[in-house]
Order: C-alpha cells, then sequence, then structure tokens
C-alpha cells in the first residue's frame, strides 16, 4: 500500500483499436486524459465503452494501438500490471464481498497478506489511512449490510487503499440517490482538484458529467465521435455525438387527467414481510386513477420490489386490502385476465420470461389458452400462437432472428419489446411497471417510455416504480417516495423538486 | 454396580458417554464439509468417502499393525476422493451435487470391492484416553473414556472457527464461495481453491471414516456407516457453516443417537427402537424450526448451488 500523499498519473491512449473475429469493438480510438483531471466517457450501450477501459485494465489486449502513462508507452499485459503501475477500476456492479466486512474486504484485497492476520495491527493501520480519507465509513459492519451509497464509496476507498492513482468508475450513481451522488462525485472531484487522483468516469447522466467533469469524450459504434472541455459543450451537443442521426422516438404528449378519472388501483394498510423477515413493509394508503403515472421513488432496498411482489402475487401479506376497480384482487391468473392487469417487472428475462422457452412462445403467455373470443380452449394451436407473436413482433420492433429462438438470445432492449408487446396488447387498465428502462440504451429507451405513456394517454392506470429520478420526473402525474418499508412522501410532479424528493429518499425526515 | 443401580442417572450419563463416541466422525465430516461448503460447493459423496476411508483404516492397521498410518491412510485416500470431486466439478456444466451422489456410491461400492478380505481380521484400536479416573462408577468411567480423535476434532473446530476470520486462507475461502466475481477480480482462481478446500474436506471425511473402523464401533463391516457422511452434510447447514455450531450439533446428534441405547441398558424393554430415530426426529424439528418460508438462509456461501 502506497502513501496517500500519493500523486495522480495522466493516461493516453493511441490509435486503440480491438477486433473480436469480424467484429470490430473499438476503431482507432485515442484519448487524453491528464493527471488529475476528471474526464467522462459517453455513450450508447455497445459503443465501445467497456472495451476500451478493458484494453486499458489489461483484460483485453488491444488489436492495435499503445498506452502511454504519464507520456510514457508501457506494456500492460494483464490486469496486475495495470493494478502495478496504479491503474483500478470500480465496477457498476460491487466486488465486494457481502459476507464479508468493510476491514476483511479492504485486508484481503491486498497484493501481499500475512499467512495470519494480526487484526489489532491492521485496524490501527485502517483506522490511520480512514484519518485521511474524505469520508467516514463504518467498517467492523458486513458488507451485505451496507446501504447501496456506502457500499459505493467502500469501493472508491479500497481502490485507493490499494494505491491507485487512476481510477476508473463505470457508471458510480447509478445505485446512488441523488444526494448521496452529489456527495460521492463532489469528494472524487475534490481528490481530483487536489491532484491526488485522476478519474475517468462512464457515465449516461449529462447532468452529472456537466456538474462534476472537466473534460468528455464520446463514442459511437467503437468510434469516436467527439471530445471537448464541459465548459464548452451543451447537453444537445453532447447527446448528438452519443446518438448520431439516429430518430429518436418522443414521448406523446400528455393528456390532461379528466377529473371524474375512475381510480382503478387501492392499496390500503398493506403489511407484508420484507426479504430479511425482520422488518415489515408498510403501504398506508396508495390510490391509481385511470389516465395517470404514479411513481414510486426510493433507494433499492427500501421495500419497493417487496411492494410490488406483493402485487404481482409472489409474496404473502400479513394484512391489508389490494382493491382493483373495487374489486379484491389477489393476483390470479383469472383476476389479472377479468381486471385488465398487466405487469411489467423488473429484470423481465428472470421475472416476466421462460428463457429457454421461444419467443413465439413467451410472448403468447397471456393467451395462449384462449380462442379469439376470448373463451377457454381445450388444445393449443401452435400456428395462432405463431401468427399472434408475428403481428406483435411487427408492432414492436422486436428484433428477432425468428419466432422460435429462445427468448434468452435477445439483447436486453428486445426482450423488454417483446415483454412490452406482450403486457400491453389487448385491454389494460392497470399497468404495473418496475425499472422498466435498467440497462437499456438510449432509443430503447425512449421508445419504452413512449410505449408506457401511450398506454396511459389510452385510459389505463400505471403504476411505476423506478430508481432512476429522471425517468420518474419524466413520465409521472405523481409522486411518492418510498423509504424504510413505507410511502413517506407523495408530491404531484407540478410541485416535485429534486432535492426534496432526495431528501425523502435518504430518509431524513 | 450394574446399570440399574445408579438408576436414571445412567440415561443422561449413557447420552453424555454417546455424545462423545458417537460424535465423533460427524465432526470430522461436518467439518470438511463446512470448509468445501464455505468454499462455495457442496460434497455430498463424504458418505462414499467415510466408508472408503474406514476400509482403507482398517485394512492398513491390520497389515502394519498401526492405527495411525491406517488413519494416515484414510486421510490420503479421501483427500483423493476429494480432489477427484474437485477436479470434474471445475468443468463447465457439471453439477456438483450429482458428481457427488456419483461418488458416494463409487466410494462404498469400492470400499466393498477391496474390503472383503478385512472382514473376519481384526486391527489395533485408536488409542483412548481414560478421563473418568477419580470415579468409582464404571459408567462415568466408560462415558469419559474419550478417544484421541474427539479431541483433535474439538481443538479443530476451534482452530477453523478462528482460521476463517484471522488467516489469509480463510479469508480467501469466503471470499471465493461468497463471491466468484469478486474473487476473480482479486486475481484468485476460485477452482483452485475449491479443489484444496474439497481436498482437505475429503481428508476429514476419511478421517472420520477411521474412527468408525478403528474405534466405534471398530470393526469394518459393509454396514459400517449409518449414512454419518450424509447427516454431516445436513449438520453443517443446520450450523450455519460455523465450524463451532458443526461441532455442537454433532454432539447434540450423537447424544439423541445414544438415547435409544441407553434407554434400552436402564430397562426399558418396549419401544426404545423407536428412540433410535430420535436424532433424525431431532434433525427435522430443529430445520422446521429455524427455517422460514419468506427468508433466505442467514450466513449460507452466495455461490453455494443449494442457495443460489
Amino acid at each position: 500500500m502506497r502513501e496517500s500523499g500519493m500523486k495522480a498519473v495522466g493516461v493516453e491512449t493511441i490509435g486503440m483499436s480491438m477486433r473480436f473475429g469480424a467484429f470490430t469493438a473499438l476503431d482507432d480510438v485515442s484519448i487524453k486524459v491528464p493527471a488529475g483531471s476528471f474526464h467522462a466517457l459517453l455513450g450508447e450501450n455497445g459503443a465501445g465503452k467497456s472495451t476500451l477501459v478493458k484494453c486499458i485494465m489489461g483484460f483485453y489486449h488491444p488489436t492495435a494501438g499503445d498506452i502511454l502513462i504519464d507520456g510514457r508507452e508501457v506494456g500492460i499485459a494483464g490486469p496486475k500490471d495495470a493494478s502495478a503501475l496504479g491503474l483500478g477500476m470500480v465496477y457498476q456492479h460491487f466486488t465486494l464481498v457481502p459476507s464479508l466486512t468493510g476491514a476483511e474486504n479492504l485486508v484481503i484485497s491486498r497484493e501481499k497478506v500475512p499467512g495470519i492476520i494480526d487484526w489489532r495491527k491492521e485496524r490501527a493501520a485502517l483506522a490511520q489511512f480512514m484519518e485521511r480519507m474524505p469520508f467516514k465509513l463504518p467498517l467492523d459492519v458486513k458488507v451485505a449490510e451496507l446501504a447501496a451509497g456506502e457500499k459505493q464509496k467502500l469501493e472508491i476507498i479500497k481502490q485507493l487503499y490499494l494505491g491507485r492513482s487512476f481510477l476508473v468508475l463505470d457508471e458510480p450513481t447509478s445505485v446512488l440517490t441523488p444526494g448521496e451522488a452529489q456527495e460521492v462525485l463532489g469528494l472524487v472531484r475534490g481528490m481530483t482538484k487536489a491532484g491526488d487522483l485522476t478519474v475517468l468516469m462512464i457515465s449516461h447522466k449529462f447532468h452529472e458529467v456537466t456538474a462534476f467533469t472537466d473534460d468528455i469524450t464520446v463514442l459511437r459504434k467503437g468510434r469516436l465521435t467527439g471530445t471537448g472541455k464541459v465548459s464548452e459543450l451543451s447537453h444537445k451537443q453532447m447527446a448528438a455525438m452519443m446518438i448520431g442521426d439516429q430518430p429518436i422516438a418522443a414521448l406523446d404528449s400528455r393528456a390532461p387527467v379528466p377529473a371524474e378519472a375512475k381510480q382503478v388501483l387501492t392499496v390500503k394498510a398493506l403489511k407484508a414481510p420484507d426479504r430479511t423477515g425482520l422488518k415489515t413493509i408498510n403501504i398506508g394508503e396508495l390510490d391509481v386513477k385511470s389516465g395517470e403515472i404514479v411513481g414510486v421513488a426510493g433507494i433499492s432496498g427500501n421495500g419497493q420490489k417487496e411492494f410490488l411482489e406483493v402485487l404481482a402475487g409472489q409474496r404473502t401479506r400479513d394484512a391489508g386490502d389490494v382493491l382493483v376497480k373495487g374489486s379484491p384482487y389477489c393476483a390470479s391468473r383469472a383476476e389479472a385476465r377479468t381486471l385488465n392487469v398487466r405487469f411489467i417487472p423488473e429484470e423481465p428475462l428472470r421475472n416476466a420470461c421462460a428463457p429457454r422457452m421461444t419467443v413465439a412462445e413467451n410472448m403468447a403467455f397471456r393467451t395462449f389458452d384462449l380462442n379469439e373470443a376470448g373463451k377457454p380452449i381445450s388444445w393449443i394451436r401452435m400456428g395462432a400462437i405463431r401468427d399472434y407473436a408475428t403481428r406483435l413482433i411487427e408492432q414492436f420492433k422486436v428484433k428477432t432472428a425468428s419466432l422460435a429462438s429462445p427468448i434468452s438470445s435477445l439483447s436486453g432492449g428486445n426482450v423488454q419489446r417483446a415483454v412490452l408487446a406482450r403486457e400491453l396488447t389487448g385491454e389494460v387498465d392497470l399497468l404495473i411497471v418496475s425499472n422498466p428502462c435498467f440497462g437499456l440504451d438510449f432509443s430503447a429507451v425512449a421508445e419504452i417510455r413512449a410505449r408506457i405513456m401511450k398506454a396511459r394517454n389510452a385510459g389505463a392506470a400505471v403504476l411505476l416504480m423506478s430508481e432512476d429520478l429522471d425517468e420518474l420526473l419524466e413520465l409521472s402525474d405523481r409522486i411518492f417516495v418510498m423509504s424504510d418499508g413505507a410511502l413517506v412522501y407523495e408530491t404531484p410532479i407540478a410541485q416535485a423538486s429534486v432535492q426534496t424528493i432526495g431528501e425523502h429518499m435518504a430518509g431524513h425526515h | 454396580m450394574d446399570a440399574t443401580e445408579i438408576g436414571l442417572w445412567g440415561v443422561p450419563l449413557a447420552m453424555l458417554g454417546g455424545a462423545i463416541r458417537v460424535s465423533t466422525p460427524f465432526i470430522f465430516v461436518s467439518l470438511g464439509e463446512a470448509i468445501t461448503e464455505r468454499s462455495g460447493r457442496i460434497n455430498l459423496g463424504l458418505e462414499g468417502t467415510l466408508v472408503f476411508g474406514a476400509m482403507t483404516a482398517y485394512a492398513v492397521a491390520v497389515m502394519t499393525g498401526s492405527p495411525w498410518l491406517g488413519l494416515l491412510a484414510a486421510a490420503a485416500a479421501g483427500l483423493c476422493f476429494g480432489l477427484f470431486h474437485g477436479w470434474i466439478c471445475k468443468f463447465r456444466g457439471v453439477n456438483d451435487i450429482a458428481i457427488g451422489i456419483a461418488l458416494m456410491l463409487f466410494g462404498s461400492g469400492l470400499a466393498f470391492f477391496f474390503g472383503k478380505p478385512f472382514i473376519q481380521p481384526s486391527a489395533p484400536d485408536l488409542p483412548a484416553i481414560p478421563f473418568g479416573g477419580w470415579s468409582d462408577v464404571p459408567q462415568v468411567q466408560a462415558a469419559l473414556n474419550v478417544n484421541v480423535l474427539f479431541l483433535i476434532g474439538a481443538a479443530l473446530a476451534v482452530f477453523l472457527w478462528w482460521a476463517f476470520r484471522n488467516t489469509r486462507a480463510g479469508l480467501i475461502l469466503r471470499v471465493v464461495g461468497d463471491s466468484s466475481d469478486a474473487a476473480r477480480a482479486m486475481g484468485l482462481n476460485p477452482n483452485t481453491v475449491r479443489l484444496i478446500a474439497t481436498g482437505i474436506g475429503g481428508a476429514l471425511a476419511g478421517i472420520g471414516g477411521a474412527y468408525l473402523s478403528l474405534y466405534y464401533p471398530g470393526s469394518w463391516t459393509e454396514g459400517i456407516s449409518s449414512g454419518q457422511g450424509l447427516m454431516a452434510v445436513a449438520l453443517v447447514i443446520f450450523a450455519r457453516w460455523n465450524p463451532l455450531g458443526c461441532f455442537a450439533a454433532a454432539l447434540l446428534f450423537g447424544g439423541a443417537g445414544a438415547l435409544g441405547p441407553a434407554l434400552q441398558s436402564v430397562g426399558v424393554t418396549q419401544g426404545y427402537y423407536l428412540f433410535y430415530a430420535a436424532p433424525y426426529i431431532l434433525t427435522l424439528v430443529i430445520m422446521i424450526a429455524t427455517s422460514s418460508s419468506s427468508r433466505s438462509l442467514a450466513g449460507a456461501p452466495g455461490e453455494l448451488s443449494i442457495t443460489k
């Protein structure tokens, strides 16, 4: 472990190219990240950002191109070489070991660990190290018990503890509240300004890029499409560099909610155990009217998932009522059918599909046992399923090799389109959606949001849970904040402020 | 003095003695399995390893006249079984549970095949230390006649409990068991760590087998194991992967197993067979009492295929 009066290093790539067979993932990309700068790397999914970063970190051997550190050419044969040069990476998913404490995670990740660990000595050294760190963290708690923001901070601290002075941050704020994101990025910004650290951050969020970074580099389809100082670029220019001339689906304009709109979903005094079984989630009162989108904001792990599982029938409830159009709803197939309840869960491949069944079969889950008149049939007709799926695939622009491919072979965006096609076809009175755009690229996101808005304008009541606050602000008519298993705040969209919502998400009220 | 004279005191005393005597193989197998499962793999083949270890230990002890050499041979045989399991499981698409069941049957079958000539001859026993010399009561003396392997097992449990948190090897084992991705990010090869962990687990199971044939019951027969190898796997889960918990669970299980014979010895003539089932009923009851339908097992290694 190096001392933390460390010196930031500058990193440069020259003509970096990476080919996988005939596919060119990265084509002659040269970027320059000077020592002590905070650099943003922008691009859609599949633009080559992670390929570039993996080449720098030694996970891939680039087909062509050089890496310069502090102006000197270096050979990086593997991740170990990269770490020896002081290059470190904080991944989007956490790489901390959940059942180990923070201290154990730090010590074991070190290059040289003594056979027998003298915890008294280590603790003293860690305490001394933490004093120099800009953030305080409990190190004696199991990582599994830390909040997402704390885990993210610990990831960064781990890299610093290992003596890294150039960090790649891969979408570091995707799991944080706006407040936590501000704090973490602000601290990172401070360290780069002090010259202790150089940071290359992969991000999708323009407002973060504008607020914290110095320069940007934009990739599209493996090519460098733009670079420049953040202070000289507008969001519009950045977006143009990112998506080029692709048309982006526009949101349907928002039809006003009619005053006499019927109440579709009513939840009263709902109680259910959470995942740990130690706490309960407690939804006092929630109603969603026809033709409106009600958003539920919250940091993951505050009971949204459990609430959704109760509505979906995946979790038993201890008490309370769920009414759809006035009749009790227990999420049986028959009820969902008569009351027109549709459901788009998060991670659709896992929660809404049978991954190895075909695209056509998956798309027919709601209707395969009904005939055109909606009456049960006794023999399944594959022909009808195929026709139905063909129609939907065209309508929702699902890209699939064939109707008979397993749905797991589709890309994330196309799985989500297939699920949307299934759930949004036919009469929809209530639509329950959770994190619909997680991990999807720009154009898929725009299209999926447009579809949800369209369903709303057609009169569906929509309950939208999302960890992406921007998404909620864009789509919702009303926003609730869920914290610690309860709905703690409600605001109509007209009066919504990111700051107030963020404070409630963090449970400061 | 016979059993009736100390009356019903004979029952708890016999259970204590039984707990110490019967629990030793459970201790070794469950500690071995705890190491293996902490690395993120499950080895159901330990039953086969146990039986093969029992046969090997007995055969070597008969041939060399030294129970210690027998013990060593059993550990080596167990190590081979464990390494074999670990090696097969590193391949993609191989299911550790299926391989475990295959190895369980293979180990038992192989032990019966090689063990036929050793059913008759008698082998020297592993030594026991009489801790009951202070008492005149023979039951007390019998109960406190403690085999060295039990003491080694107890020390091993404490050592493992300490080592899981205070040594590099212990932390690496837990990292690999909890998250293969994190382990790879640290430059560790999860397969190598699991191979070693499965090997050590097998060696300990082999030692458990040696105890069976060289001390209690103390002879090699084909029916030597009554499923200790499998029960020990359940004990590990019941003990929540904690070595001290494994030790306690093994004692509890051993004590419950001694209930039937103890009742018989104090003159209960009817229905004591029912109490032979006590350990299994006890396990079921505890498992049901400590489980929950809505919560996953606390402390389970994240990479374990049964809890994933």
